[in-house]
C-alpha cells in the first residue's frame, strides 16, 4: 500500500509540469480569449501600453450574428459549413475509390500510393499557390475542355459571384429544425433496422413534433435576423474546396487502405465462394467493416476543414468575401482593423464549432476504452 | 484496479483545478491592467501630447552600436533601402545598420508582426509606416511614437515640404513621421498606339469614360481593367475625388460630409456605371495582371499608382510617353492624390541617437534623391534634383509641386486601420450586390463605428 501511494504520488509528480504548461498555455489562453471577446478592447487606442478594457458580457456575439455590418461573419459561416461538408464527402469519396482500386493490387501499388499520400506532405500555402494558378481564369482547369476538342471553359474559380442554394437568414431557426427532423428521421430509421425499436420511437417522435412545427408552426419561429438577408452557397468556394481534396483524399485512402488491408482473406475467399462478385464483396462486406475509419476520418477532416486559413489566404487573398472564412474574417479584424475583442469572439465561435465535432468522438472514444 | 481509477480521479482533480484556476488568474490579472488602464487613459488625457524627441540632447551624441530598420521593402525595392542603408552606415560607420525586411505588398505581414513587437515591448528603432491616418490612429493614438515637431523646426523641414503634406502625416499634436517617398494614386495608363487604333483619346472626366466605352466594347476591347478588392478601392477613390472635388474629399474625412447625402450617391452612381465597363475576372487579377492586360491590348485604361511605371519601364521594359502613356485618373487633373512611406520614432526605442540620425538622413535631399530615383517614387521635398529622376518621375515631381494635395484612403492617409479593413467588405458588398442604398448605409455606420463621423 505504501508503495503504491509513494507510485501514485511519483506519478503525479512526473504529470505535473506538463498539466501546468498545457493548463496555462493550452486553457489557460483558451478562457483568456474567451474574457477578451467579451471586453471592448479595441475601442480607440487598441495597442496603447495600457489599452482600456471594460466588460461588456456577450455583446460582441450579438453584434455577430445580428449586426447590419457583419454579414460578411454569416455567410462566413455557411462558408465554413460547405468547406466542411465537400472536404468530407470529397475527401471520403476519392479516398475510398482509389484505395480500392490500390486494394485490388495492380502492379506497384508501393509507388502509387506514395504518389497519392504525396500531396499531404505539402503545406496548404504550397498548395494554395499551385492551384492558384491552375484555377486562374485562363489556367490549367479551363484548359481541360480543349482537350476534347471543346471550347475553352470559362468559370472563374475562386472570383465566381455567383451563388446558389441561396436562403434568407431570418428563417435560420426553421432551416435548422428542418436539418435536424432529417438527422433524428435518419437515426430513427436505422435503429428500427437494428432491432432497437425504443429508441426508434423515441427519435420518430422527436423528429414527428419538429415536422408537424416545419409544416404548421413556421411563422411562429422567431425570425433570426431584423431585415432579410440571402446567404447562400457562394460557387467560388468550390475552387477551394478542389484543392482541399486533393490535398487530403490520398490520406483517407491511406486510411482506407490500411483498413481494407486488415479484412482477412478468408472472408474474401468465402465471399467469392457464396458467389459474391468483387462489387459485392466490395458493397456488402469490406466497406461495412470499415465505419470506425470512416467516422475517425470525419473527425480529422471535419477539425481540418475548420483550419482551412492558410489555403484559403493563399489562394483567394484576405479580401475575396466571396470564399471567406472565419478563420480569415478572425485575422482581419484582429491584426488588420485592431479590434481584438470581436476577432477574439470570432476565434471563440471557431473554438465551439470545432468543440462540436471533437467531444462526441472523445466520449466515444472514452467508451470504447472503459467497455474493454 | 479500484486504486487506478482513484489514481485517474487524483489527476483529474487536479487537472480542473488547474482549468479553474489558469483563466481565473488571467481574468484578476486583466482586472488590475483594466484598472492601470483607465489611469494611464486619465493621464494621457491630462498631458495630451506625446513625448516630443529630444533633438537638442540627442545630436550632441555621436551615433554608435546598433539601429535596427523595420520595413516590408524587399524585391525590386530592396535595392533602394540598401542604398539608403550604405549611405547611412558611410556617414555613420560606428553604427551596425539591422535590415529587419518582413515580405510582403503593402506590408500586410510586416504589420502584424510589428504589432506582436510593438505589445512585446521589443519595438524596432524605426519602422516603415504609410504616412497619415494609418499611423496616426493606430500608434499615435495609442500613444507610442515621439513628437518630431522639434526635428522639423531644427532641420527646417517646415518649409521644404508641402503645407498641405504636414497637414495630412500631423495631427494638432505633433508631426509623427518622416515621409521618404511620396507615390500619386490618380493616374490612368494607357499605350498610345493602341488608343489611336480604336479611335480614342484618353477621357478627360468620367462621363467621358462612360461614352466611349461601349465603342471599345463593341472592338472586343475591356475598357477599363481591374484587379482584386484593394485595386477596386484604389479606383473608388478616384472617382470619388473627381465627382466630390478635393475640398469635399477632406471634408468627408473630417467628418463635416454626409455618407448618405446626394454627393456620396453620385459617387457610388458612377463608380457602379464605371464597373460595368470592367473585366469580369477581375478578382483573381493582381495589380499587375490588370496591368498587363493594358499593355498586351486587351484593356483600354487602366487606373493605378504610380509603381505601375516602374512596373512597366523595369520589368516590362517599355519607354514612358512613347510605348505607355498616362494622365491624371478623368477629372482629377490639379489634384494629387498621394500616398507615402515614412519613418517615425516609437516611444522607448533601444537606439534613440542612432534614431534620429536615421530620420535626419531620410528627410535630407540626399537621403531622399538616393532612394527615390531606385524605388520609382519622387521625393516629398520641394527642391529635390530632378535630374536623377526618369520621364515619368519628373513629371510627378512637377504635379507634386503646382497641385492640390490630397490624401489615398487605399493607401493610408485618410482613414484609420479600422476604417480601411471594414470597408474592404463594403467595397466586397457593392461589387456583389451594386446596391447604391446599401453602400451608403454601412459606410455612414463604419464611419460612425471608426469614429471617423458622429
Amino acid at each position: 500500500m505504501i508503495g503504491k501511494g509513494k507510485d501514485r504520488l511519483f506519478a503525479i509528480l512526473v504529470l505535473l509540469p506538463s498539466l501546468i504548461l498545457v493548463g496555462i498555455f493550452v486553457y489557460g489562453f483558451i478562457g483568456n480569449t474567451m474574457y477578451v471577446s467579451m471586453t471592448d478592447w479595441g475601442k480607440g487606442a487598441a495597442l496603447a501600453f495600457h489599452p482600456e478594457k471594460n466588460f461588456i458580457g456577450l455583446g460582441h456575439y450579438g453584434d455577430l450574428f445580428t449586426g447590419f455590418l457583419n454579414s460578411r461573419f454569416r455567410q462566413d459561416l455557411v462558408n465554413a459549413v460547405f468547406y466542411s461538408l465537400f472536404l468530407i464527402i470529397g475527401a471520403l469519396g476519392v479516398g475510398l475509390f482509389i484505395a480500392v482500386l490500390l486494394d485490388r493490387d495492380p502492379g506497384g501499388k508501393g509507388t502509387y500510393r506514395t504518389i497519392f499520400l504525396y500531396p499531404m506532405s505539402l503545406s496548404f500555402i504550397v498548395t494554395g499557390t499551385i492551384w492558384r494558378w491552375l484555377e486562374a481564369p485562363g489556367g490549367g482547369l479551363n484548359a481541360i475542355p480543349t482537350l476534347l476538342g471543346l471550347p475553352r471553359a470559362q468559370f472563374q474559380w475562386l472570383s465566381s459571384r455567383k451563388t446558389v442554394l441561396q436562403f434568407n437568414w431570418q428563417d435560420l431557426f426553421v432551416i435548422l429544425i428542418a436539418i435536424a427532423v432529417v438527422v433524428l428521421a435518419f437515426l430513427a430509421v436505422s435503429a428500427w433496422v437494428k432491432e432497437k425499436k425504443k429508441e426508434a420511437k423515441w427519435l420518430g417522435g422527436i423528429a414527428v413534433i419538429g415536422l408537424i412545427w416545419v409544416l404548421f408552426f413556421r411563422d411562429a419561429t422567431p425570425n433570426a435576423l431584423a431585415s432579410p438577408e440571402t446567404h447562400g452557397l457562394n460557387l467560388a468556394t468550390l475552387g477551394v474546396t478542389i484543392a482541399a481534396i486533393w490535398q487530403y483524399s490520398g490520406y483517407t485512402m491511406a486510411l482506407y487502405l490500411a483498413g481494407l488491408t486488415g479484412v482477412s482473406a478468408d472472408l474474401h475467399d468465402s465471399a467469392r465462394i457464396d458467389g459474391a462478385t468483387e462489387f459485392q464483396y466490395y458493397m456488402r462486406v469490406a466497406i461495412p467493416l470499415l465505419k470506425t475509419t470512416t467516422l475517425s476520418a470525419i473527425i480529422i477532416l471535419a477539425h481540418i476543414s475548420l483550419k482551412m486559413f492558410a489555403l484559403i489566404f493563399a489562394m483567394a487573398g484576405p479580401d475575396n468575401a466571396q470564399t471567406g472564412h472565419p478563420s480569415v474574417l478572425m485575422y482581419l479584424t484582429t491584426f488588420r482593423a485592431n479590434d481584438f475583442a470581436k476577432g477574439a469572439a470570432i476565434a471563440v465561435v471557431l473554438f465551439l464549432l470545432a468543440a462540436l465535432f471533437i467531444i462526441p468522438y472523445l466520449v466515444g472514444a472514452h467508451k470504447e476504452r472503459s467497455y474493454r | 484496479m479500484q486504486s487506478r481509477s482513484a489514481f485517474a480521479k487524483t489527476v483529474a482533480l487536479i487537472a480542473l483545478a488547474t482549468l479553474l484556476a489558469v483563466p481565473l488568474a488571467f481574468a484578476s490579472g486583466q482586472g488590475e491592467a483594466g484598472g492601470s488602464g483607465q489611469q494611464g487613459s486619465m493621464q494621457s488625457q491630462s498631458q495630451q501630447k506625446a513625448p516630443a524627441v529630444k533633438v537638442d540632447e540627442l545630436s550632441g551624441q555621436s551615433p554608435s552600436g546598433k539601429l535596427e530598420i523595420f520595413s516590408w521593402w524587399s524585391g525590386n525595392e530592396g535595392p533602394a533601402l540598401e542604398a539608403l542603408i550604405n549611405l547611412y552606415e558611410k556617414t555613420y560607420p560606428q553604427v551596425q545598420v539591422i535590415n529587419a525586411t518582413v515580405t510582403g505588398g503593402s506590408g500586410v505581414n510586416a504589420k502584424a508582426v510589428l504589432k506582436t513587437r510593438m505589445l512585446g515591448g521589443n519595438p524596432p528603432d524605426s519602422f516603415q509606416v504609410h504616412a497619415g491616418q494609418e499611423l496616426i490612429g493606430t500608434w499615435v493614438k495609442a500613444n507610442r511614437m515621439q513628437d518630431l515637431t522639434p526635428l522639423y523646426q531644427k532641420e527646417g523641414w517646415m518649409d521644404v515640404f508641402p503645407k498641405d503634406l504636414l497637414n495630412l502625416i500631423g495631427t494638432d499634436n505633433g508631426i509623427w513621421s518622416v515621409p521618404v517617398t511620396i507615390h500619386r494614386s490618380n493616374v490612368m495608363w494607357y499605350i498610345p498606339a493602341n488608343l489611336k487604333k480604336w479611335g480614342v483619346t484618353p477621357p478627360k472626366s468620367w462621363d467621358e469614360f462612360l461614352q466611349m466605352a461601349p465603342k471599345l466594347q463593341q472592338q472586343g476591347i475591356t475598357p477599363l481593367a481591374l484587379g482584386t478588392n484593394w485595386t477596386a478601392i484604389h479606383l473608388w477613390e478616384s472617382v470619388a475625388v473627381e465627382a466630390l472635388g478635393p475640398d469635399k474629399w477632406d471634408a468627408l474625412w473630417n467628418g463635416n460630409l454626409s455618407w448618405t447625402g446626394s454627393e456620396m450617391n453620385q459617387v457610388w452612381t458612377t463608380f457602379g456605371k464605371i464597373l460595368q465597363y470592367t473585366n469580369d475576372d477581375a478578382a483573381s487579377l493582381s495589380w499587375q495582371q490588370a496591368t498587363d492586360m493594358v499593355v498586351q491590348g486587351q484593356a483600354a485604361f487602366n487606373v493605378m499608382g504610380d509603381w505601375a511605371a516602374g512596373y512597366m519601364t523595369t520589368t516590362l521594359n517599355l519607354k514612358p510617353n512613347t510605348d505607355f502613356g498616362w494622365e491624371a485618373s478623368p477629372g482629377t487633373s490639379g489634384v494629387f492624390i498621394m500616398l507615402s512611406d515614412s519613418f517615425g520614432m516609437p516611444v522607448g526605442v533601444p537606439h534613440p541617437v542612432n534614431t534620429l540620425a536615421w530620420l535626419k538622413l531620410i528627410g535630407s535631399k540626399n537621403g531622399s534623391d538616393t532612394f527615390n530615383p531606385l524605388k520609382g517614387s519622387i521625393s516629398p521635398r520641394l527642391d529635390s534634383d530632378l535630374s536623377k529622376y526618369n520621364a515619368y518621375s519628373q513629371s510627378a515631381a512637377k504635379d507634386w509641386k503646382n497641385d492640390r494635395i490630397v490624401g489615398s484612403l487605399q493607401h493610408g492617409v485618410v482613414a484609420n486601420e479600422g476604417f480601411m479593413n471594414d470597408f474592404a467588405s463594403v467595397m466586397e458588398m457593392f461589387l456583389k450586390s451594386r446596391d447604391v442604398n446599401q453602400a451608403m448605409n454601412a459606410t455612414q455606420a463604419i464611419a460612425i463605428q471608426n469614429g471617423i463621423s458622429q
